[in-house]
């Protein structure tokens, strides 16, 4: 039967998930940042399958999701930087990267 | 099972993998090294959907820039026993699992039942012109001042990196009194 769209769209989901679960229970502030790292390369493959398995006539829409890909990873640079900047700056500060125990913004 | 099926599940298999790995391991520096084979199998996964241009730049900024990044921060953040459990989880991981697990749930579901079926078979890349290959009609989309493109948001890109540069720059430099 081949390839389908849902092979790669299964692919995304999982890969997003796995994660979302490392964004969101990590206690090393990196390693929050490898999950989003980790969630950002699924919603690409998702889009880089779409732009595949797109049927749309008029051939300039074809690599449409390609185009987002690439804007996608520009901004995932730049994220990267910045966030890892602030991690180095807070680290320099408190002496922690631990989540938890960043809290200055707490009431 | 062709060829095709065959390397994409084995890259599938690593891919997934790789990614248990990076948020499994005890040790914050095999995650980081995990996280390259991650980045690594995912420009296989292009490779596979005829994108060579995306797969090419995975691999140079992904793979090669971030990566370093990551490792870069790891280093100056000196954590005091970086071997053993040096990447914890909080006590609520059982709470992100099931959260998780519902997303994860969740969109398998909108994907599959959605009564707005997409087109799950046929190539796109048949509709290209002979002379006009991928990497050829990505500089067409991005950078053509006439026809349909994307030079506006990719101007705007770049402004974004000029500004995360400085910023970052700004963010993490020593204060000097």
């Amino acid at each position: 039967m081949g390839l389908t769209l849902y092979h790669f769209l299964a692919l995304g989901a999982i890969l997003f998930f796995i994660g979302l679960y490392g964004a969101i229970s990590k206690k090393n502030a990196v390693a929050v940042l490898m999950g989003i790292e980790i969630m950002l390369n699924a919603v690409n493959i998702t889009l880089v399958g779409f732009s595949f398995f797109n049927r749309v006539k008029p051939y300039s829409t074809y690599l449409t999701g390609q185009i987002f890909a690439i804007f996608i990873i520009t901004v995932a640079a730049a994220e990267a930087a910045v966030a890892l900047a602030m991690i180095i700056s807070i680290y320099r500060k408190r002496s922690t990267v631990d989540v938890g125990e960043i809290d200055m913004m707490r009431w | 099972m062709d060829l095709a099926t065959l390397l994409f599940w084995i890259i599938a298999v690593i891919l997934v993998g790789a990614a248990l790995m990076v948020v499994g391991l005890r040790s914050i520096v095999h995650s980081a090294l995990a996280l390259i084979v991650l980045f690594a199998m995912a420009s296989g996964i292009y490779l596979l959907l005829n994108a060579e241009f995306i797969a090419i730049v995975q691999i140079l900024i992904y793979a090669g820039a971030v990566t370093i990044l990551i490792l870069f921060a790891l280093m100056l953040t000196r954590i005091s026993n970086i071997n053993q459990d040096s990447n914890p989880t909080n006590r609520q991981w059982w709470l992100a699992l099931i959260i998780c697990v519902l997303v994860g749930v969740g969109i398998m579901l909108a994907v599959t039942i959605s009564p707005h079926a997409v087109a799950d078979t046929g190539n796109g890349g048949g509709q290209l012109p002979a002379n006009v290959n991928n990497v050829v009609r990505i500089g067409q989309l991005l950078y053509s001042p006439t026809g349909y493109s994307y030079v506006l948001p990719f101007e705007i890109a770049s402004l974004v990196l000029l500004v995360a540069i400085i910023g970052a720059i700004v963010i993490g430099r020593e204060e000097d009194q």
